[in-house]
Formats: structure tokens, C-alpha cells, sequence
């Protein structure tokens, strides 16, 4: 059950530490997951005293004496660079708000909306109005989390028809897969568009069934999310719909 | 995105592949909490709610003196979902209470004259509570069918000498019933008729018809619900299916 | 001596005196929240459902340098153990809500999430005494459940003293009628610290110490349970 090269590991000192889990596996906040100084805690883990031990619920990732958790849960964090899909929920002097389901909502800017020339007193719900969704980067993010968005760039911009449906934040790498492998299964198999926001907001787009069978692949992936050889069981999944 | 809707439903299924007609599944389970009188829970599809009785001893109201009282109270709890505040019952708790309370008075399904314990003094009365756990949806229908669940489920407590109620014990003895109510809730969008809506689907509802549906075919209580105005066809034709549909809840029973 | 002058030599329900009442725990109960939970010990039942971070309301309530916890603590109407219980706000209530609040903080940094809240919801649909202990444990799994980093989970239990035995996990008899000293403890299993600690009765300073002992073993044990919950949650699903 254990893996046997991990399991005890001595420092120079000689003492002897000892590993109480294995790559991979479930960990609960609060859990001593090894006893020992050689062992290094990293993101989701810390130490006290002599032991290391979990602070979120994830996976855990070892890297030879290194400690890191991979978390199952939590809600979207605005980040620089991510590309999220958002909601206009208001219109502003000179721009948009929008939400993108977090604690913060963002500011879309005109200038960062288009590049054409817009009148002062032009009516802005003729560009973007509201309960409108945006593909959009975060351009900055302050230390209040007040949050700069743009939809000026590749692959960015307003959504027109299709369907928003939305996920946990932690599944999102899943749902990509390595490279975007997942989603171009997904989009291969079920003949239906999708881009995905790292906020966990997806747009899909195609017809009904379509629809559903993306629909039920991804809520497949979302509930075996801590499962590896996730896309060989969902290739076998979408084989099983047709 | 309400163009969105009506891309499935112009074709005669919903977001979750089921056609419009069709409820999610339906369960109920009595007895789920020992402290109420009588309890119930119901499941539909993800949304949850429990319902639950307590009896007690009380005067009668002025009016009817030889009659049991009834007080309905639905709590659409904050834990349940994000769109519910803390604070007392908003407008949508209270007029969830108001509809089962009217669909269990009119459908006489409580025989209020056998809970008289002596005219003009003391009547039992019933508190039923009805609480939202998850909101996936169509609570409407959910907190009527537990409510009615929770009475079907309770029996009378002892009472001692003095005609002090004793909570820690149960008798044998069911509440008077006389008939089930069952409430479908018909929802309007674009024209299409949908039953038991999804969360997703609410806000794209323009306006909703519920009624209370009797065993023999008939209702005892309505209430149309939202802006968009509707006309008496549609009226008439959402008595048909809900009339229809009732028996499904009923059989869960 | 116990409230009707009687020695206390047997549980009512069968216990031994340092026995908890059986537990079961489940996560993921409330699918609409952020994170959820349902603790059952004895015949007390809570519900917690995270929601958050997210915006608070009214805004002059935010807080600039860090997110906000807020609990809030409900009986449902029906899950009394007299008659039924009035819903809205007590002071009872008002006081649970605020110490839960206090004994789940010492695990969480909220600090990068500045003008926030985080809502913690626990209402209880049945019980019979340990309200708030139950709330705790519930809530501090939820509150993992939802993907907060914590130092450790929060477990929590009511001890009591009835003529001078420490009693584990009272339940409403012994808490009402029999007259014990009742003693709701949270602790963080890890570093035994004390999160929560209330004393309704009279209790000598030696029995405090036992009493307080006896807490951290019961808290071990309780979050053995809601790790092992937690877990739960992930164990289903396609094999590796």
C-alpha cells in the first residue's frame, strides 16, 4: 500500500522520519502526513514541531521529500493572466462590471472593450448589455482585489448564444486536460463548442443533445476529478452516450 | 441567455435532457426528525426539504370554537442557497407558506372538528414547518407534498392529568385526515408549459400556476405566480396536466 | 448530588460515563453551497452549508484588511425537545452564533480575502442537547469541505459533571433533568488548544481538570470522524 523507497528516510543526523501517506492520496486538514525534519512542507502543508501537516483538502503531490497538496475544492481567486468568462451586471460611466463567481466583481473599460472610437454620450448596452458573457483576461489585480479585465486579444470578447455552466474552480485543469487534450475530446466527441473560463465558468455551444452530452461528460469529470486515467474513462463515457 | 431555454425548449426537452412534462425523481421519507410530531422529507431531483408538525394545546379562535387550529411557516433557509438572506421570511417564504397553508385548509384535509378538546377552551393545534436543506428548484411543490407527508407521519403526544403535553412520549394515535392535497406547480415560458423547474430554469420563467389537486380530480387551491399575465386556456389546460401529475406525487406517498 | 438529590451511578441511556454517543458524518449534503455537512451524535443532528468568499453586505460591515467569518445558528421549529420552537432570531441564538464564529477562526486565514465574508449557515432539524458542539463539528467540516486552508479541524464536545462523575457527551436528560454542570469544549485536536469554553453549573477545580481532559480524548476521536467524512466524500467514483 505504501510505497516502499518513501516510506522511511533518514536525514544526516541519523534519526529516522517517517512518511505516513503516499503520493496521491485524499488529505484532510489537520492530518499528520509525515513525522521527521527531512521532510519539506509546500503549498497546503506546514509544519510543527517535527511533524508535517495538511491545512486544505486535496490530493498530495511528493516530490522526493517535498510535500505539496493539490487542492479538491475552493472558490475561484482572481489572478493576473488567468482567462475567465464573466457576466456584465452593470453598466458604468465608462465601461462594464461583471462577476465571474468570486468575491470580486471586475471593471471591463471601454478602451479595453474596443478599439473603435466611442461618442461620449453613446449608449454602452449597444456594445455589451446586462446579463451579457464575456470571454475576458485579467489584466491586473490590486491588493484589494479590485480586478482590471480586458476582452481585447485572442480568443477574447462578448459569448453570443450557447450555454454557461459552471464548475468548481479545482476541476478546471481536468476539464482542460494536459495541453487541452480534455477538451478537445470532448469537443471532438460531442460535435459541440467549448471554451473554458479558469474561473470555472464554461460556455458550450451546439445543438441540444449536443449540449447534454457535453454537459454529462463534464459533470462526470467534475465527480472523478481525484481520479487518475480520468481521460481514458471518459472516452470510454462519451462512447457509452452515442 | 433566455434565448438560451428556449433553443431546448422549442424542441421539447429541458437543460437536463428530460422532456418538458417530466418531474426530476421524487422521493419522501417520514419520520425524519424524532422531535416533531410528525416529520417528513422530500427529495426532488437535488432539492430538498423537511417538513415537520408539533401539536399543541391551545384555545380555539373566537370564530370557530369547536375546531382545531393550524398555522403554516415555510423557512427558506440561507444555508440552502446562495440567493436566500438571513432575516425573517422574505416575500417568496411567505407566500410558499401561504399556498400550502391554503391547499391544506380548503382541501379539508384535516378534520379540525375532531381536535376540539373542549368547545370554546382548549383545541389542539397544529404547527407545521416547512424548511428548505438544498434549493435545486420548484420548492413550491416539494414543501406541499412534505407538509402533507409530515401530517400523514404525525401522532398525538400523551397528554397527563392536568392536560400538561408530554413530548417524550407518543401514542399510537394518527391526526384526523380526510383528504391529500397534492400541489403542481406549471410553469410559462415563451408560451411552453414546463413542470417541476430546475433552479436554472426559474429565472427564465415568466409566470406560474400552482394548484392544489384533490384524489377525485378536483383543486382546492391556486395561485398564479410572477409578472407575465396568462389566459384562461392556459388556465384551463394547466388544471388537465396538473390534475394529470398529482397522481405521480400522490403515488410517492 | 444530582438535581433530585440522587446519586448518579448509570447513564440513562446505558453508556459508560467517558462514552460519546454514536457519530456518523457526511459531506456534501447541501449541493448549492460552496461546502456542506451534515455531524449526527446521539439523536442531536446539525447541518452546516458554507457559502463564500463573497461580497458583504451592507458594505460599511467590510472589512479592508481581511475577510470576514460569520456564523449564524437555527433550530428548525421541529427539532425541539418541549414544544415547538419559535424560528427568528434569540438571544440564545445571537450568543451561539458568535462563539461558533470564535472557535472556528484560530484554523483560518482570511486575510487575502479582504472586504468579504465568509457565511457559515448551521440549523439543526432534530436534538437532544450538545447543539452547538454538533453546529461546530459540522461546521469546521464544511468549512474543508469548501477548500479553506485550516490548521486543523475544530472538533468539539459538551462535557458535564453530575454528582462529582465527569460524564462524555451529556444529552438533554442528563443536561435538564438530572442537573449536571454542562461544559461545551472546541478544541484543535493537533495542539490541544481550547477554541470554545463555556460552564453552565457548579464544578470543583479538580473536576474541571478531568472534565477538560476527557474533552481533548472525546475531540480526537470526533475528528477521526470528520476526517475520515471527508474523505469519504472522494473515495466513490471510477477506480484508479
Amino acid at each position: 500500500m505504501i510505497n516502499s523507497e518513501s516510506v522511511v528516510a533518514s536525514d544526516n543526523s541519523g534519526a529516522v522520519g517517517s512518511l505516513l501517506v503516499k503520493d496521491h492520496d485524499v488529505v484532510v486538514p489537520g492530518q499528520v502526513l509525515a513525522n521527521g525534519l527531512e521532510f519539506l512542507p509546500s503549498y497546503g502543508s506546514y509544519r510543527d514541531g517535527d511533524s508535517i501537516i495538511a491545512s486544505v483538502l486535496g490530493l498530495l503531490e511528493l516530490r522526493g521529500k517535498v510535500l505539496r497538496i493539490i487542492p479538491l475544492a475552493g472558490k475561484y481567486f482572481p489572478k493576473a493572466g488567468d482567462k475567465i468568462i464573466a457576466r456584465v451586471i452593470d453598466i458604468l460611466m465608462t465601461g462594464w462590471r461583471v462577476e465571474f463567481g468570486s468575491a470580486y466583481s471586475g471593471v471591463l473599460n471601454l478602451k479595453e472593450a474596443t478599439s473603435r472610437f466611442v461618442e461620449r454620450d453613446e449608449d454602452l448596452t449597444k456594445i455589451l448589455g446586462i446579463g451579457d458573457f464575456i470571454v475576458a483576461g485579467i489584466t491586473n489585480v490590486t491588493s484589494q482585489n479590485l480586478v482590471d479585465i480586458t476582452t481585447r486579444g485572442q480568443g477574447l470578447g462578448p459569448l453570443r448564444g450557447g450555454r454557461i455552466i459552471t464548475v468548481g474552480t479545482s476541476k478546471v485543469p481536468r476539464i482542460i486536460g494536459k495541453e487541452g487534450s480534455m477538451v478537445k475530446l470532448l469537443r471532438d466527441s460531442t460535435g459541440c463548442n467549448i471554451t473554458v473560463g479558469q474561473n470555472g465558468w464554461i460556455w458550450i455551444d451546439g445543438s441540444p443533445d449536443a449540449e447534454i452530452k457535453m454537459v454529462g461528460a463534464i459533470v462526470e469529470i467534475e465527480n472523478n476529478a481525484h481520479v487518475s486515467g480520468l481521460t481514458d474513462h471518459i472516452q470510454k463515457f462519451l462512447e457509452g452516450l452515442r | 441567455m433566455k434565448n438560451q431555454i428556449l433553443k431546448y425548449v422549442d424542441k421539447g426537452f429541458r437543460y437536463d435532457g428530460r422532456g418538458l412534462l417530466d418531474f426530476r425523481s421524487v422521493s419522501v421519507e417520514y419520520g425524519v426528525a424524532p422531535t416533531a410530531e410528525g416529520s417528513a422529507r422530500v427529495v426532488i431531483g437535488d432539492t430538498i426539504v423537511l417538513a415537520g408538525v408539533k401539536l399543541s394545546i391551545e384555545a380555539p379562535y373566537p370564530d370557530t370554537p369547536n375546531k382545531g387550529n393550524l398555522m403554516v411557516n415555510a423557512e427558506l433557509l440561507p444555508l440552502s442557497s446562495p440567493d436566500f438572506e438571513p432575516g425573517p421570511p422574505g416575500d417568496f417564504a411567505n407566500e410558499v407558506a401561504r399556498v400550502v397553508d391554503r391547499s391544506i385548509r380548503e382541501g379539508k384535509t384535516v378534520d379540525f372538528e375532531k381536535l376540539c378538546i373542549t368547545e370554546g377552551e382548549k383545541v389542539w393545534s397544529v404547527a407545521i414547518d416547512v424548511v428548505s436543506v438544498n434549493d435545486a428548484g420548484n420548492i413550491l411543490d416539494a414543501c406541499a407534498l412534505a407538509a402533507l407527508a409530515a401530517l400523514k407521519d404525525t401522532k398525538f403526544p400523551e397528554v397527563d392529568v392536568k392536560g400538561i403535553v408530554k413530548y417524550d412520549a407518543k401514542t399510537s394515535k394518527s391526526l384526523p385526515l380526510m383528504a391529500e392535497p397534492v400541489l403542481v406547480t406549471i410553469s410559462f415560458v415563451n408560451g411552453k408549459v414546463l413542470l417541476d423547474t430546475a433552479f436554472d430554469e426559474e429565472k427564465d420563467v415568466d409566470s406560474r400556476l400552482s394548484i392544489a389537486c384533490l384524489a377525485d380530480g378536483s383543486i382546492c387551491a391556486m395561485q398564479k405566480g410572477g409578472v407575465a399575465p396568462i389566459t384562461s386556456e392556459q388556465v384551463l389546460s394547466s388544471v388537465n396536466i396538473a390534475v394529470e401529475k398529482s397522481e405521480l406525487l400522490r403515488s410517492k406517498l | 448530588m444530582t438535581k433530585s438529590g440522587e446519586k448518579y451511578t448509570k447513564r440513562v441511556d446505558g453508556r459508560g460515563f467517558k462514552d460519546v454517543r454514536p457519530m456518523s458524518a457526511k459531506v456534501g449534503i447541501v449541493k448549492r453551497a460552496d461546502g456542506s455537512a451534515m455531524f449526527k451524535i446521539g439523536d442531536t443532528v446539525a447541518y452546516a452549508a458554507v457559502y463564500g468568499p463573497r461580497e458583504l453586505h451592507p458594505k460599511f460591515m467590510q472589512d479592508p484588511s481581511t475577510g470576514v467569518l460569520r456564523c449564524s445558528y437555527a433550530m428548525m421549529p421541529f427539532s425541539g425537545h418541549g414544544s415547538r420552537v419559535r424560528p427568528g432570531t434569540s438571544r440564545r441564538a445571537k450568543e451561539i452564533s458568535m462563539i461558533m464564529a470564535n472557535a472556528l477562526m484560530p484554523v483560518l486565514d482570511l486575510k487575502m480575502y479582504a472586504n468579504s465574508v465568509v457565511d457559515v449557515f448551521v440549523s439543526l432539524p432534530q436534538t437532544d442537547a450538545g447543539t452547538r458542539c454538533a453546529g461546530i463539528c459540522a461546521a469546521s467540516m464544511a468549512l474543508a469541505d469548501a477548500g479553506f486552508e485550516m490548521k486543523d479541524m475544530v472538533a468539539a464536545v459538551s462535557v458535564g459533571v453530575a454528582d462529582k462523575t465527569v460524564l462524555a457527551d451529556i444529552n438533554a436528560h442528563e443536561d435538564c433533568d438530572i442537573g449536571a454542570s454542562d461544559i461545551p469544549v472546541a478544541m484543535l485536536p493537533q495542539s490541544g488548544k481550547i477554541s470554545l469554553l463555556q460552564l453552565d453549573g457548579v464544578v470543583s477545580k479538580e473536576k474541571l481538570s478531568e472534565a477538560l481532559d476527557l474533552a481533548k480524548e472525546l475531540c480526537t476521536k470526533i475528528s477521526e470522524v470528520q476526517r475520515n467524512a471527508l474523505k469519504e466524500k472522494y473515495s466513490s467514483g471510477v477506480s484508479q
